[in-house]
């Protein structure tokens, strides 16, 4: 007994790492390629070089960004069943068919064309290599949909029988499972986050270019794209989530109680705890600095409106308050920074400070990796507020995990976080030593000729930089 | 019998052969890559793959997505079973994918990262040769779940599957990189194709001979009447399909070897299929007792035959803007 509540935490463990991890890559490619389309549609459009030299500075870090999503990726595609087997035999006849669809329509699409993306510039035509990149595009967008889409069925599932064997199986209509009632506002809310998450990123990458060198034109051009994402779609996903959350509050309202720290019902109008210490031993919140009744006018849009608390759910059905709380609170805080942020940017355009303004550009790098910790902590929200189920209401967590030994999960944790923190970590770097430099006019693309990959490491190209290859060219000579 | 869950059998059959043959290069040119030379040797044997490598992996995601979704009793049972083999793989994987970006990127750590491709690859391919065999040795299910321990993948047969998968991709590698690549690293080439393919038609012949001590009823199936006359053929085309392959890397063909490799492969999956069907977990599930509910298959059957033309159309196409062969200063 003591041994399989060792296993399950830790395949629970195991799973959160493994996904958190992989959740930073495609939050980061899905708005990165969307991104890179532009670029590429309007240097099309206009002629203008600096888009050019934007999408070649760029395409270099998507892939690297992209390799680290697709291995991180096939592991999760394959953890369902080495660590979750009875979820698998269970839930299979239902999200295993949206999980395929995921590799037909996305998958194949986004790796089908990335290798003409990276590399065949100059094998296709211009049009066509921007065909290449529109479909990259489309994939990532189209994966996200099918896998938010099943991440969704589990959150708020419907349109199922249960069978004789204890498995989920379909009911009449697939459209029912697809579109199951928080699918729209997950997927809008998901997606709209990764084009926060580029924007800032290629926000801080401009504004860091701009610091040293204010007349850079890419580093400006890069600015001001970014800044405008950051004034006009912070306040949309603000808006977003707010719909995101009512959906919430009618299909999960125990993940909204532990978001909101409603410990207790409140019969008369709750009130919105900004902050405070959830204590979940004595089921109150401690130190709460609260605003009275506006939980009901942001949740019902009545400041009377009645609101039960976790006081209303058996205590084996709640999910864990404070790591939900706290999640949920820093996701929002980073939101309104942003929009905080978009405003400054707007402001600094109306009088032509866009550029100039170091202290812009200063909170600008500050909050350019803001976007993933929103992710991450969205993400968790999301996840730890439906324990302790796995489908919701349905199969508990604990009863979904595979019969394994406690030392396996354990052996193959570990190797997880080790591998996981060296290979991403190195991946990391490389990004961020492609980030820190200026981007210029006339930026080599990630040609993987046989000089080309190392030139576009650097800005200046050389033998130098390459000792083992020229070391190489007469030892091959010899042997040809 | 001509099922929907037959179908779905034959299309999971269809992916993981796409799968080994398609990832199989590109393995196998991992495992090779010590035995090129620094520099240009390895640059062009690296750079014949690089643009195609990931829809190639992406047949494995419909292996395991297409097991999921059509077979969830056999995946809930396999991956359990093979859970340390299927760990390794996943991290052989990792190694060998961001190899593919790092290598390029830091021209201090070029050494570490062509270890880190030869290492992924490898293990990879030795994961997936060793799954093969837990699964062929037979899985034990109770319940719906999987019931044995979890160093029952660890056996001198599942050693032997994986070292002729390690033996097969290294020759499929090969064969691709004397399609791809000419003058000194094209001899090389050839000359570890030469190896591989004995190396692999020696350890199929110990596999197939293996399985029939393995197992009453999969020798039932290739040593009794009538089954032997429709299992016959599999062995004696094999035969004749290794002689060709010998022959064609000894003459020097261009993409001749390739092709047959790849015929050599298909005989091996045949074989696997005359052993197996219909069962999908040995000795106790049967393709029908894992299968999904008709629902599910029909709902997939529909994307597959939307999608599948399409992805073999573009598929094909990115390979056709690559083709030619790797020269020093790229494709030509």
């Amino acid at each position: 007994m003591f041994d399989q509540l060792d296993a399950l935490l830790l395949a629970r463990i195991q799973f959160a790492f493994t996904v958190s991890f992989h959740f930073i890559f495609p939050s980061f490619s899905i708005g990165l390629a969307s991104y890179l389309a532009v670029l590429e549609g309007l240097w099309l459009r206009t002629g203008k070089q600096v888009y050019l030299d934007l999408f070649k500075y760029w395409i270099k870090i998507f892939a690297i960004a992209f390799a680290m999503g697709v291995v991180s990726g096939i592991v999760m595609s394959y953890q369902f069943g080495t660590n979750w087997a009875v979820f698998s035999d269970k839930a299979g006849p239902v999200i295993g068919p949206l999980m395929a669809y995921e590799v037909l329509t996305a998958f194949f699409l986004e790796a089908g064309f990335l290798g003409v993306m990276l590399f065949g510039m100059n094998k296709v035509g211009k049009k066509l290599h921007f065909f290449a990149t529109l479909m990259v595009a489309l994939g990532t967008l189209v994966s996200a949909t099918w896998i938010l889409s099943v991440n969704s069925w589990m959150q708020t599932p419907v349109g199922f029988e249960m069978g004789a064997n204890g498995q989920f199986l379909p009911g009449d209509s697939w459209w029912d499972i697809v579109f199951n009632p928080s699918f729209p506002y997950r997927l809008a809310h998901t997606v709209t986050a990764s084009y926060l998450v580029v924007a800032f990123v290629v926000g801080a990458v401009g504004a860091w270019h701009l610091l040293k060198d204010k007349t850079n034109p890419q580093a400006r051009k890069m600015f001001s794209m970014a800044m405008w994402m950051a004034a006009l779609v912070a306040p949309l996903q603000i808006g977003l989530g707010d719909m995101h959350g009512l959906n919430t509050l009618e299909h999960q309202p125990q993940k909204i109680m532990a978001m909101e720290g409603h410990f207790d019902s409140h019969p008369d109008g709750a009130p919105l705890i900004l902050f405070g210490i959830p204590n979940s031993a004595e089921k109150r919140v401690d130190y709460a600095i609260e605003i009275p009744k506006a939980s009901s006018l942001i949740l019902k849009h009545d400041l009377d409106a009645p609101m039960a608390g976790l006081d209303t759910i058996p205590d084996n059905q709640e999910p864990p308050v404070g790591i939900v709380f706290w999640s949920f609170r820093i996701m929002v805080g980073i939101g309104f920074a942003m929009m905080g942020l978009g405003i400054w940017s707007l402001f600094a355009r109306w009088r032509n400070g866009l550029y100039e303004w170091t202290w812009l550009h200063r909170a600008a790098i500050v909050m350019g990796p803001s976007g993933f910790v929103a992710v991450i902590a969205g993400w968790i929200t999301t996840e730890v507020g439906r324990q302790p189920y796995v489908i919701y209401g349905l199969l508990r967590t604990a009863d979904a995990a595979s019969p394994l030994d406690a030392p396996a999960v354990a052996a193959s944790l570990l190797a997880f976080v080790l591998i996981y923190f060296a290979v991403f970590g190195a991946g990391v770097w490389y990004i961020l030593r492609l980030m820190g430099k200026p981007p210029a006019t006339g930026e080599v693309e990630a040609n993987h000729g046989y000089d080309g990959p190392i030139r576009t490491a650097g800005i200046t190209p050389g033998p130098t930089q390459n000792p083992g290859q020229a070391e190489a060219l007469p030892s091959e000579r010899e042997d040809a | 019998m001509m099922d929907l869950t037959v179908i779905w059998a034959f299309i999971i059959a269809f992916a993981v052969f796409a799968y080994v043959v398609m990832d199989g290069f590109d393995l196998g040119i991992g495992i090779l890559f010590p035995t090129f030379r620094v520099g240009q040797g390895r640059n062009r044997a690296m750079n014949s793959i690089a643009p195609v490598w990931d829809g190639n992996e992406t047949w494995l995601v419909l292996g395991g997505g297409g097991l999921f979704a059509a077979f969830p009793l056999a995946y809930a049972v396999v991956l359990p079973a093979t859970y340390p083999l299927i760990i390794a793989m996943l991290l052989g994987l990792v190694f060998r994918g961001v190899a593919f970006e790092y290598r390029w990127r830091d021209e201090r750590h070029t050494k570490f990262w062509d270890l880190a491709f030869f290492g992924g690859s490898l293990i990879a391919a030795m994961s997936q040769g060793m799954t093969l065999g837990v699964l062929l040795q037979g899985i034990e299910v109770v319940d719906r779940a999987y019931a044995g321990s979890w160093w029952d993948w660890l056996t001198p047969y599942t050693l032997l599957t994986g070292a002729g998968t390690v033996a097969g991709y290294a020759l499929l590698g090969s064969t691709w990189l004397i399609w791809k690549l000419d003058k000194g690293v094209q001899r090389h080439a050839r000359y570890v194709a030469m190896r591989s393919a004995i190396a692999t038609i020696v350890l199929m012949g110990a596999v197939s001979l293996y399985n029939i001590f393995l197992n009453a009823e999969y020798a039932d199936r290739w040593l009794s009447a009538p089954e032997v006359y429709f299992a016959a053929p599999v062995p004696i085309l094999t035969a004749i399909i290794a002689i060709a392959l010998l022959r064609s890397i000894v003459r020097g063909r261009d993409h001749t070897p390739f092709w047959l490799a790849i015929a050599l492969f298909f005989l091996g999956m045949a074989g696997l299929g005359v052993t197996m069907f219909p069962y999908i977990v040995p000795p106790g599930l049967t393709i029908w007792d894992a299968a999904a509910p008709e629902s599910s298959q029909i709902f997939m059957l529909v994307g597959v035959a939307i999608t599948m033309p399409l992805i073999i159309g573009y598929t094909a196409w990115a390979y056709w803007v690559f083709r030619g062969k790797v020269g020093e200063e790229g494709y030509h």
